[in-house]
């Protein structure tokens, strides 16, 4: 319709394609590393980061990698800069890397890196291409930030714990908590991943429905104009 | 295009993107490696500082170290590292890690650090894999617990006190969670009986040179 081709690469990401809601990719991680939003952000800006630039560096060697050797040359090229990343994490954010682990290396087996550079990267230049890795990362980067939260407020009451292992010192007081609030250990454990991840799926096709609703509403005026200048004109079939 | 011509043409590509890839990870490793031995360090001395303060010793501590390897008593499935502190020469505490093999899920890892009189100067959690919300309530962010040990020693807490409650000891165990501070009470226990048992070899100086320098 309307939209250019860097709105419809945005929506898609975010929200008509997304990652984690619609195709269900790289649910491991998102299960796994969603019991804070700390752990979550950081997560998820790793795997934006390195989708991003696994997407740019695909779509800029294309034309060099033959059809059949292509799906070992994009986890080549995914597998390299995921494990810069884990190095630079190691460095500069080391106790993040410490909390989230094994997950930081896992980001090469996440589906959805293989998939854009397959599906998209492979065969679209390289600003679209990175345009399409920073947005699908963003809506997984999203997704896992609002379970993070979910997670974190309802099992041990507070938001923005432990920050400043992410930004550093001056966000250490960034924590907003509930007075006296009681742990719900079911939140903390990984089922309620599973769970909240379910809700938000819902929510997403709630709000899908009423959009369609809206937009058929919307259709059905247009038809009722369309249908009366039909008239006018005498073209009744 | 002959068979043979492409598999060498897709073999030379291919290495061709395996050499352009490593040689980004090795400069980014580069970059990282002087960074992250840094980071390392920090970490491990900001964890020992929480045992002894760095007012209390002024030795390079994380250079003061001695090897130790016992699974009897510390269950230490390969050696590891004690520190020693020291003030002016004089011997503060020894820091080392103790297994303790018998958590709830697995093996939790404490770092002890004990005074040269065998009294505990604090004992901290390094890894487990307890249930949380019952029993990560042996780390220090989640509860004062690991603080009891604190001026405990072989001494003034008889060997049957070293028990939780339940068990006719003196420390408390968690609501629904028995068996993890059953095991760290063990641990820290047996982590006294090695001092007692070593505490003539844990504060001799490392390097032997210096002691063969002595007439």
């Amino acid at each position: 319709m309307s939209e250019n081709i860097y709105q419809k690469i945005a929506i898609d990401g975010l929200w008509r394609n997304n990652t984690a809601t619609v195709q269900l990719l790289g649910l491991c991680p998102l299960l796994a590393c969603s019991n804070s939003v700390v752990n979550a952000l950081g997560l998820g800006l790793a795997t934006m980061l390195a989708l991003t630039a696994s997407n740019a560096a695909v779509s800029l060697a294309r034309n060099y990698i033959p059809n059949t050797l292509r799906l070992p040359i994009f986890v080549l090229i995914i597998a390299s800069f995921v494990s810069c990343i884990e190095l630079l994490m190691h460095a500069y954010t080391y106790q993040l890397y410490q909390a989230l682990g094994i997950f930081i290396p896992l980001i090469v087996t996440n589906c959805a890196l293989l998939g854009r550079a397959e599906a998209f990267a492979s065969k679209h230049n390289t600003r679209l291409a990175a345009f399409d890795g920073l947005m699908v990362g963003l809506g997984f980067l999203l997704v896992l930030v609002l379970l993070g939260a979910m997670r974190e407020l309802l099992g041990n009451g507070t938001l923005l714990a432990n920050m400043h292992l992410l930004f550093g010192e001056s966000a250490r007081s960034w924590t907003v908590a509930i007075a006296d609030y009681k742990k719900f250990l079911f939140f903390i454990l990984p089922p309620s991943a599973f769970v909240g991840l379910g809700f938000i799926i819902a929510a997403k096709n709630i709000v899908d429905e009423q959009l369609k609703k809206r937009q058929q509403a919307k259709k059905m005026q247009n038809v009722n104009i369309g249908s009366k200048r039909v008239r006018t004109t005498g073209h009744i079939s | 295009m002959s068979l043979r011509t492409a598999i060498i043409n897709n073999a030379l590509r291919l290495s061709l993107f395996a050499l352009c890839t490593t040689a980004l990870i090795a400069g980014v490793y580069q970059l990282t490696a002087s960074k992250i031995e840094q980071s390392q360090q920090q970490h491990l001395l900001a964890s020992l500082n929480e045992l002894i303060p760095a007012s209390r010793y002024n030795n390079a501590l994380l250079e003061d170290t001695l090897t130790i390897n016992d699974q009897t008593l510390l269950h230490l499935d390969q050696p590891q590292t004690a520190y020693r502190a020291r003030f002016n020469q004089q011997a503060v505490a020894v820091i080392f890690p103790v297994i303790a093999p018998n958590g709830y899920s697995g093996k939790i890892k404490l770092l002890v650090a004990i005074e040269p009189n065998g009294t505990l100067a604090g004992v901290r959690v390094l890894t487990h894999k307890e249930t949380a919300g019952l029993g990560d309530a042996i780390e220090k962010n989640k509860s004062d617990w690991i603080y009891v040990f604190t001026q405990k020693s072989l001494s003034n807490t008889l060997s049957s006190a070293w028990q939780v409650k339940r068990d006719g000891g003196e420390f408390d165990q968690f609501t629904g969670a028995t068996i993890t501070p059953r095991a760290v009470v063990k641990a820290v226990h047996n982590a006294l009986l090695y001092y007692q048992q070593q505490q003539d070899t844990l504060f001799l100086p490392q390097s032997s040179p210096s002691l063969s320098q002595q007439p």
